[in-house]
């Protein structure tokens, strides 16, 4: 009778821990969706935005400065009010969408190209090769990023390709070592001693037999670093090292507004919230993909 | 501890050479002219060729590293284009601004992180719990640039209560060490929820509960003393990334420190003092990492016995 009930019990909670995983799986996909959906509407403004409305950065509307948002201009209506020069914050708002999401894509491609190489090469051929790229990794990640960053921008001068480099220079030790890691885990598997045994070369197990097993942590990673290369560019932008005064970047707009913040409250605090939304929905779309994908990744 | 001492030592100036390395690199080996940089576009090139000479340009760049080398261990950071004055006592006069602001931040995110960490922790999952989660979300992915441009807007313009930038009194201390505390707060607070939520299952919580010891004391100083160790380890990091994080900050409340200097100094294509700001913050930062290497092998003995 006891185990009769024993075993009901067992297969109720398995039943239970069934549903529990599925209602977890699906609820863990829609977190996916919502965040990929939030970042998609960020890239349509990005790429259609600035279309709808002609910027001109060099143009200035002295009749119409400081407006608050809502109030008609000589362009039209300006829904987010005007800056110091008479500019409409929409519109650069939207350019500054594509200054963002160019650089966060951009960074990461860079920066991905070049850690997954260091990393796939520093696992696989092990010994002084890899003893050599970790401890530059680890001197690199012991000097503070943004301060690296800040460095070589201030030498390199300010341009949207600089930043980019800038960033994937100081980026590309997490996808080396998330890559490194699945290699050394990988490396020793029997399929990968099998492909060897058939005759495989060294590039074809790197590439085509140990990396698939390594793309859904970078994707992870990706995802986790997108939110923190865009905040690292608004960032350089506010100090005036990122991309050119002429290019409108959410940083630079919220530095300017930094001096009318008694007249015009809306020039810094509205790109500052439109960062602030992607920067936190790629946080999240992050997280959500690690948890699906990769819970071992837990301490990134 | 004496092995493990030296061991952290020998490392800590290893990657000081590698932060110095770099920093050899980024300024010598990038393709634009150091002197022309310095001089601007509307210099002569007799002019700029003068600076080469004088700035040891012209030699090898092997000779050129050693040298440089030589001149920091000596702590010559050479002079201030600008300012006809010792680089590095340039940046030593700012240093204790930024330490004061760094410091009162590490305090306000400690205080209040481990607070809000183990409030959350006790009320698992409940309202309280969802509130500080959400709040340090926040925290986390809000520009701190942002964050102290609101702060300025609703305290200091809005309710009038504090001064929105500069320095004197203790008030002009809030606004920037908030907004510089609020990055580790988030991390502190999500890793003191963590460590007390894996510690609070353990044999000996259960054994002090059995005790009928009063849960106050179970939590402060039974749990949490294991929960906190590896929230030393986040602190050294994050020490560092205060010092980093202060440039920001400091440009925003016009905070005298070296962060403020660092970026003047960018303006001014002054290199020497850029270098040495820049040398002084990693020293910072690796000299933290070192104290909490040590602090660690006092507080947990195994890490001791392991090689790094």
């Amino acid at each position: 009778m006891t185990t009769e009930t024993a075993g009901v019990d067992r297969e109720v909670t398995a039943a239970f821990d069934t549903v529990k995983r599925r209602s977890a799986n699906a609820a863990g996909r829609r977190r996916i969706v919502t965040c990929l959906v939030i970042v998609a509407c960020y890239v349509l403004v990005a790429l259609f935005g600035p279309m709808l409305r002609k910027y001109d950065p060099v143009q200035t509307f002295t009749q119409d400065r400081l407006m608050p948002p809502g109030s008609t201009t000589s362009q039209g209506l300006a829904l987010l009010g005007t800056d110091q020069v008479g500019q409409d914050i929409l519109s650069q708002m939207m350019l500054g969408a594509r200054v963002s999401i160019t650089v966060g894509a951009g960074t990461l491609l860079l920066a991905g190209l070049i850690g997954v190489t260091v990393g796939l090469v520093a696992g696989y051929r092990g010994g002084w090769v890899d003893a050599a790229l970790m401890r530059l990794a680890d001197i690199q990640l012991s000097f503070p990023s943004i301060l690296l960053a800040i460095l070589i921008a201030a030498v390199v001068g300010p341009s949207v390709v600089n930043v980019i480099v800038v960033l994937a220079i100081t980026n590309w030790v997490t996808f080396a070592r998330v890559t490194r890691g699945q290699v050394l885990t990988v490396k020793n598997r029997e399929y990968v001693d099998a492909a060897r045994t058939l005759g495989a070369g060294h590039l074809h197990l790197a590439l085509r037999t140990i990396f698939p097993s390594c793309v859904a942590p970078i994707l992870v990673v990706a995802t986790v670093e997108l939110g923190h290369v865009i905040l690292a560019e608004a960032s350089l932008s506010f100090l005036g090292l990122g991309v050119p005064t002429d290019v409108p970047s959410w940083g630079s707009t919220i530095a300017n507004g930094r001096d009318y913040l008694g007249d015009a409250w809306w020039i810094s605090t509205l790109p500052g919230i439109a960062l602030a939304a992607l920067v936190l929905t790629c946080g999240l779309l992050g997280d959500a993909m690690r948890d699906r994908y990769d819970p071992k990744l837990r301490s990134l | 501890m004496g092995a493990y001492l030296t061991r952290r030592l020998v490392f800590s100036v290893f990657i000081l050479w590698g932060a110095v390395s770099i920093i050899f690199v980024v300024l010598r080996l990038i393709p634009s002219d150091p002197a022309r940089l310095i001089l601007g576009s509307d210099a002569t090139e007799a002019e700029v060729e003068v600076l080469r000479e004088q700035m040891g340009l012209n030699e090898s760049l092997p000779s050129q590293y050693l040298s440089y080398l030589g001149d920091l261990t000596r702590l010559d950071f050479g002079d201030s284009y600008r300012q006809q004055r010792d680089a590095f006592e340039l940046v030593l006069e700012k240093l204790p601004a930024t330490l004061e602001l760094a410091i009162v931040a590490l305090v306000i995110a400690l205080v209040v992180g481990i607070l809000l960490g183990v409030l959350a922790a006790l009320r698992v999952n409940r309202i309280a719990d969802r509130i500080v989660s959400v709040a340090s979300l926040l925290a986390q992915s809000l520009p701190s640039f942002w964050i102290g441009i609101v702060f300025i807007l609703v305290f200091a313009r809005g309710l009038h209560v504090l001064p929105s930038g500069g320095t004197g009194t203790p008030a002009h201390m809030v606004l920037p060490a908030i907004t510089l505390a609020m990055p580790m707060l988030a991390i502190l607070i999500r890793m003191t929820r963590s460590g007390l939520l894996e510690v609070i299952h353990e044999g000996y919580i259960q054994t002090a509960r059995a005790k009928g010891l009063s849960e106050r004391v179970v939590i402060f100083p039974h749990a949490i003393r294991n929960a906190l160790i590896p929230i030393v380890t986040i602190v050294g990091l994050q020490f560092g990334g205060l010092l980093a994080g202060s440039v920001i900050v400091e440009m925003v409340f016009s905070w005298p420190g070296i962060g403020r200097l660092l970026i003047e100094s960018i303006g001014q294509r002054d290199y020497n003092v850029v270098q040495a700001s820049i040398l002084v913050i990693s020293a910072g930062f690796v000299f933290a990492n070192l104290l909490v290497d040590v602090l660690y092998g006092y507080l947990d003995p195994r890490v001791r016995l392991v090689t790094r």
